[in-house]
């Protein structure tokens, strides 16, 4: 399916808005992680498994800003972990602009790398999202990411 | 018993007691044998998935005995079978689609067809090709189909939850719980029917054991896991009981939350304490009592050596655990509700799974930290573990501030193993 054609600066505006989502995740700004969504939001991470058969368990499942912030409280003060660079790759936008918003799939690859050790693949998927112009840019009404790698090697902490 | 595996003669446990724990047993490639042999695939009950997630004729799923992949179908009698995944000619796992729906299993390699119970219905040139008036190859006269069926494994769906065994001489699933411990699976499983949420399965870079510890360990979930602390959903001044089977294999951790908060002996310079944590969006934790807890919010059984069974106030589910070598084993859960269910609860269930799981808020720092045991036990070879809290002996206690259920499961362990 072709997307719908589309003025060039708005393909770019949301291909910024994931560039700066995984600049911030990569370099572990945790704390504006939240505010690339809506304050009534979803986000959901969860194996391709559960969402092919239609299964509702997600790995995450948060639906408001405040349960991002809990879940960054989380993964900086409370789960204890070996930490971890993540390196994120995005491709292959698909967008389809709707009345209000825009309807996104892309294929994601996030590579893992602990202390000392070799670059592992953490995770390979699609995410299907949702995104809305506000008063302050274009934001994350709903990310959805739908991972293949089902078999999650030990642990995911960082958000996806 | 008869000695199974390798030979184990050169490994000597040091103690009588089992308040210490060699470093080897969590990484003896012969030992490791020795376990699949024993517990796996002798003289114990296997878990392999819920009746509910092959509700129909036909229906099918893969799953693991220790290191062995099995498949679990429902026959048109409505009867469960668990058949190995090894084709009898030439060993070909058959079964490569993860779950699905089929009148017939064939294996891709020769097309041997094998009906929904196992039994081998069929094989192309059996009677051999006819070409140019004679008849080409085929079986030997003396082949019996009867003779080369699937391995078939003891089955018994306890309740709604399916248990296998190879070993076709072992007790039924009740006995094999045992008295004190039947009560706590009875309590979620009364034979109501389930309804399947969904998966989640992880690899940890650990021994299987230590994820069996790991649920026999309440001396941890008020350190490790900020969240049972801060909001009394495990920590040591609950009221809790540790209960053991006879045999000391399985266990039962139960326990009552409390308010949670400070309290100076379970939270003074314990650093995982968060007095003033306060949740922004608490639904994650909007927990409310079922009818059938009778008591305790939570109980967290231990079924040696492949299950355990978790329920964490809301939050039910079966941890699977699957054996990958000596030095990991992947961990699957299956996330579970009750049939008459509302949506709210079903809401519920599914909101506090943030908890549970490879990014749950109380779990995904066990897989850490039994990576980080792992790690520490390649260091050394005659190194040993400390298990001592609240002393050197075995059985339940009335309290959480110990490791006994951990020294029972060893007791237990060295008996069958012969060490």
């Amino acid at each position: 399916m072709i997307a719908t054609r589309m003025a060039a600066d708005e393909r770019f505006a949301i291909e910024d808005l994931y560039a700066a989502y995984v600049a911030a995740l990569d370099e572990r700004r945790f704390a504006e992680w939240p505010e690339f969504f809506t304050e009534e939001c979803r986000y959901t991470l969860m194996p391709r498994e559960n969402f092919e058969r239609g299964l509702p368990l997600a790995t995450l499942s948060f639906e408001s800003r405040g349960m991002l912030r809990d879940r960054v409280y989380g993964i900086t003060q409370t789960l204890f972990h070996e930490p971890y660079y993540q390196r994120h790759l995005i491709t292959n936008l698909l967008v389809r602009p709707a009345d209000d918003s825009y309807a996104v799939e892309a294929n994601y690859l996030v590579l893992r790398t602990k202390a000392g050790a070799l670059t592992e693949i953490l995770s390979t998927g699609r995410c299907r999202d949702r995104i809305v112009r506000t008063g302050e840019g274009l934001r994350f009404a709903e990310k959805l990411v739908i991972f293949d790698s089902e078999l999650i090697p030990n642990s995911i902490i960082y958000p996806l | 018993m008869q000695t199974i595996g390798p030979s184990t003669a050169s490994r000597l446990w040091e103690s009588d007691a089992t308040s210490r724990v060699p470093y080897w047993v969590y990484r003896d490639p012969a030992i490791f044998a020795r376990e699949l042999e024993r517990f796996f695939y002798h003289d114990h009950w296997c878990y392999v998935g819920l009746a509910a997630e092959i509700p129909n004729p036909g229906d099918f799923k893969r799953s693991m005995v220790g290191e062995r992949a099995v498949v679990l179908v429902r026959d048109n009698d409505g009867g469960i079978n668990v058949i190995e995944n090894r084709c009898a000619h030439r060993g070909v796992q058959f079964c490569q689609a993860e779950h699905g729906n089929g009148k017939t299993f064939v294996c891709p390699y020769h097309q041997w067809s094998y009906d929904l119970k196992g039994n081998l219905i069929g094989l192309p040139f059996r009677k051999g090709v006819k070409q140019s008036g004679r008849v080409n190859g085929g079986m030997p006269d003396d082949f019996v189909l009867g003779d080369h069926g699937l391995t078939t494994l003891r089955v018994e769906a306890y309740n709604g939850v399916i248990f296998a065994s190879f070993d076709h001489e072992i007790p039924p699933v009740r006995e094999f719980l045992g008295p004190q411990i039947a009560p706590y699976f009875e309590r979620i499983f009364n034979g109501r029917e389930l309804t399947l949420l969904g998966y989640s399965r992880q690899r940890i870079p650990g021994n299987w054991k230590l994820m069996q510890e790991n649920i026999k360990d309440p001396y941890h979930p008020g350190l490790l896991h900020t969240w049972f602390v801060t909001f009394g959903l495990w920590r040591a001044d609950q009221q809790s009981q540790m209960i053991v089977d006879a045999r000391g294999r399985h266990a039962a951790m139960v326990s009552r939350r409390n308010e949670g908060g400070k309290n100076d002996d379970v939270t003074a310079g314990v650093t995982s304490f968060k007095e003033n944590m306060a949740l922004q969006d608490d639904r994650v934790l909007d927990i409310v009592p079922e009818p059938w807890w009778n008591g305790p919010s939570v109980t967290m059984l231990t079924l040696f050596p492949s299950l355990i069974v978790q329920q964490q106030v809301n939050s039910l589910s079966t941890r699977h655990i699957i054996p990958h070598g000596p030095e990991a084993f992947d961990f699957v859960w299956t996330h579970f509700g009750f049939a008459d269910d509302t949506e709210e609860m079903t809401r519920r269930r599914l909101r506090q799974a943030n908890l549970f799981g490879p990014a749950g808020y109380v779990s995904a720092d066990d897989g850490e930290v039994i990576e980080f045991s792992q790690r520490g036990f390649r260091q050394h070879e005659s190194e040993q573990t400390v298990c001592e809290l609240d002393g050197r002996g075995t059985g339940g206690t009335d309290h959480n501030v110990t490791e006994t259920l951990i020294r029972s499961m060893y007791a237990y362990y060295r008996e069958v193993m012969d060490l």
